[in-house]
């Protein structure tokens, strides 16, 4: 693979290695995101309905995905290594997809153990739920990695990426619980397909800017 | 090659750098001294691109992927071993023969038996080398050094010294030091941060 689409496999190859050889995304992830929905199982009456605790699904895919993005320019921020990735990369916005493919895959490997946990503890997932969670795992990483970047450079970084997140992706709250509990899951899966396309459009295109300095 | 006037730099209300004109020709070889806190880092900075001034004119006739810079940290993944960043770097700059290339420069900078360990098991010395392998990588025509002699046992110091020989008049070096006496023999010009 050459060109463009070669450094962001290089790229995101080097998060995933990274990942590999640390061990402390992951597994903080996975072990967040069951905790919460142990928490969540505890918390809810009895009485309380499936359609309640699938909300309760999207609030801990959301908070798990801090996690990740939290970490996602850790490497590159202790070490400047950015610097020398701003200055190797011809096209600067093949930084931000690579690690956006890295999140991804990180969210992926996060949920593979949400969603089972999430049907033993409260009621099984539908085929829309899980459409739901990876249409909304791309508009999360697009836009999260986008704002991990802005915020690698602050000092304020752990406060400020969820503060800048969260308002960010409330219309994948919405898309996401739409799409888990409305009788027609149709309209708010092309609701999260957009928000993916116009989201990612946009951070693809500013990330130059976020790094530039 | 490079031409600045009036440059400035601030970080907030602290001036870094002010009023400095520059010019350096092709091949041109500049010290760049002064004491800590004077700019040099900073000056580097900005003629890689990292910085944007805050006042003045700044022009470089060179690509971004034209630039070697070398700062104060090595700029590479700690987690990985000197052989996987160099392949990194290598094919983001699109450098022709890089696998040969890499083993060139880790030969000569005598790394090649510890090619496969991860960085963070480097001492500094080692890092530094490191550090100069991925800056020369892709045989930059402008080449920024930060206090490049930083960490170098003897060794280290005069396989550079005969580096920095080899490069003169071939490609143009701004090289930031507290030893100018070291870089003086080969330096056409000279700037004195204040």
């Amino acid at each position: 693979m050459s060109g463009y689409l070669g450094d962001v496999a290089a790229l995101a190859r080097t998060s995933l290695l990274l990942e590999l050889r640390q061990r402390d995304t992951v597994p903080a992830m996975v072990l967040f995101v069951v905790s919460a929905l142990v928490v969540f199982r505890f918390s809810l009456p009895a009485d309380a309905s499936d359609l309640a605790s699938l909300g309760l699904l999207w609030i801990a895919i959301v908070f798990t995905a801090i996690l990740a993005l939290t970490r996602a320019f850790v490497a590159e921020r202790d070490q400047r290594v950015l610097d020398g990735l701003v200055l190797a990369t011809g096209d600067r916005s093949a930084i931000w997809l690579g690690k956006v493919a890295g999140v991804l895959a990180f969210l992926v490997l996060a949920e593979l153990v949400a969603l089972p946990a999430f049907a033993l503890f409260f009621a099984a997932v539908g085929w829309e739920t899980v459409a739901a969670v990876a249409l909304a795992n791309v508009g999360i990483a697009a836009v999260g990695t986008l704002l991990a970047a802005m915020a690698a450079a602050s000092r304020a970084r752990e406060l400020l990426l969820p503060l800048l997140f969260l308002p960010l992706v409330i219309p994948v709250v919405v898309g996401g619980v739409g799409a888990s509990v409305e009788p027609d899951p149709g309209r708010y899966l092309a609701f999260l397909g957009l928000y993916d396309l116009i989201f990612a459009i946009l951070a693809w295109a500013s990330f130059d800017y976020v790094v530039a300095e | 090659m490079i031409r600045a006037r009036g440059l400035e730099r601030r970080f907030g209300e602290k001036r870094v750098l002010a009023g400095l004109d520059l010019d350096v020709a092709a091949g041109g070889f500049v010290a760049v001294t002064g004491p800590n806190g004077s700019g040099k880092s900073t000056l580097l900075a900005l003629l890689a691109g990292l910085l944007a001034p805050t006042g003045g004119e700044l022009e470089i006739e060179a690509r971004r992927d034209e630039v070697g810079y070398l700062a104060h940290e090595p700029l590479v993944y700690r987690e990985l071993s000197a052989l996987e960043n160099l392949e990194l770097y290598g094919r983001l700059y699109r450098v022709p023969e890089r696998r040969e290339r890499i083993g060139m420069l880790l030969e000569r900078y005598g790394l090649w038996p510890a090619r496969h360990e991860r960085v963070s098991a480097y001492s500094r010395g080692m890092a530094q080398r490191l550090a100069l392998c991925r800056t020369l990588l892709h045989d930059p025509s402008l080449v920024l050094l930060d206090e490049p002699y930083s960490a170098l046992d003897a060794d280290g110091a005069r396989l550079l010294d005969a580096e920095l020989a080899a490069l003169t008049g071939e490609r143009t070096l701004v090289v930031s030091t507290h030893d100018p006496d070291r870089v003086r023999p080969l330096a056409t010009q000279e700037v004195s941060l204040a």
